[in-house]
């Protein structure tokens, strides 16, 4: 990983975050699509769980993974502290893998 | 921002939410950092990139290209397409930015999913602007630090799989974005785009099926557009909205409801 790569991915990551806040105030957005922006940012982060929770390089994660964000979305349903929800998914995974289950 | 008067605005769990996040953070750090170095790579790489690029998904997906013996070009490529997702991010906190170059500049290197789904959660505009800066700043400074432990301390840390942090990052997304969802408008389409980017993994580069998700959002966004002529002055309906602007002085709202560049 030379250098001008790092230097490359830094560049092209910053301009991403960086378009949102400086196009903003040159864009006059309605009132729909401002809600539609923050609808994108919720579907973006549930695809993000979804695959995060589910795949693995392109495969099947293996069941100990989902199992653990499983429990931690049904915590979050039942208003558990946010602590709980974490370490309760950490747990029941390294628990499932401790079990032998992938 | 000032960090003390951006503390008292929020809320103790809230606060207390970001700490657990930070620490969870902070483990995946410390293993990206060990896992780089004992894959064959100096030291400064692991903790350069999280410096300069910041975005951890990335981070591993380019150091897992490298340490395969992809070539750098392949590396920048998969890290840039995972963290194309910050473009809407950008834009859908951007309200947090306002003010000068030296918020937006400073402000949009510490925007991450995190720091985003924070912002997310609150809707008056002083607490979306404490959320996403205390979130924002803490997470880069113990990111950092977890990294450049995690690179010294090397093959010494373990296989963090067996620790089950592999479902946290996930956990803590979903309880932070769970609340969002109670709106159905929100959640149908955010099912959907979940469904979507899950079936198309198999087939697609990482990053591609989590943007292809936005497809759900397709009848929603004509819905607005459609809506959108009607809708001059149509916003009392939405006091918090209006609010959220407030640093753009009224008189230059301008009739068209379009997205218009000046």
């Amino acid at each position: 990983m030379p250098l001008f790569a790092i230097l490359l991915l830094a560049a092209g990551t910053y301009g991403f975050r960086l378009a949102g806040p400086v196009l903003r105030d040159r864009l006059h957005l309605s009132e729909g699509l401002e809600r539609l922006l923050s609808t994108a940012t919720a579907v973006l982060l549930i695809a993000l769980v979804a695959t995060a929770a589910l795949t693995q390089a392109r495969g099947f994660a293996g069941w100990a993974r989902p199992a653990g964000v499983l429990v931690a979305g049904v915590l979050v349903l039942r208003r558990a502290p946010f602590p709980l929800v974490v370490v309760a998914a950490a747990g029941t995974t390294a628990v499932l893998r401790l079990c032998g289950v992938a | 921002m000032d960090m003390r008067s951006a503390m008292r605005t929020l809320d103790r769990g809230t606060l207390r939410h970001i700490a657990l996040v930070c620490l969870a953070d902070a483990l995946v750090g410390a293993s990206f950092g060990a896992i780089a170095v004992s894959g064959g790579l100096p030291a400064w790489v692991p903790v350069a990139m999280s410096l300069l690029v910041f975005a951890g998904g990335s981070q591993f997906a380019a150091v897992g290209v490298a340490l395969a013996g992809g070539g750098p070009i392949a590396a920048v490529v998969t890290g840039l397409v995972l963290n194309a997702r910050l473009l809407p991010f950008g834009f859908a906190v951007a309200d947090v930015l306002g003010g000068g170059w030296r918020a937006k500049l400073l402000g949009a290197h510490v925007l991450t999913d995190e720091s985003a789904a924070f912002t997310l959660l609150q809707r008056d505009p002083k607490a979306r602007r404490a959320a996403f800066w205390i979130c924002g700043v803490a997470l880069f400074v113990v990111w950092n630090i977890a990294v450049l432990l995690g690179a010294l301390a090397g093959g010494a840390i373990g296989d963090t799989d067996a620790l089950g942090l592999d479902a946290a990052f996930p956990a803590v997304l979903l309880a932070l974005v769970l609340p969002s969802l109670a709106d159905r408008s929100v959640r149908n389409p955010a099912v959907a785009g979940a469904a979507v980017a899950v079936a198309a993994t198999p087939f697609l580069p990482a990053g591609l099926p989590v943007l292809l998700a936005l497809l759900a959002l397709v009848p929603a966004a004509r819905a607005a557009l459609r809506r959108t002529p009607a809708r001059t002055s149509g916003s009392e309906a939405e006091p918090q909205r209006e609010a959220e602007q407030e640093h753009e002085p009224r008189s230059e709202r301008r009739p068209e409801p379009l997205a218009e560049a000046r």
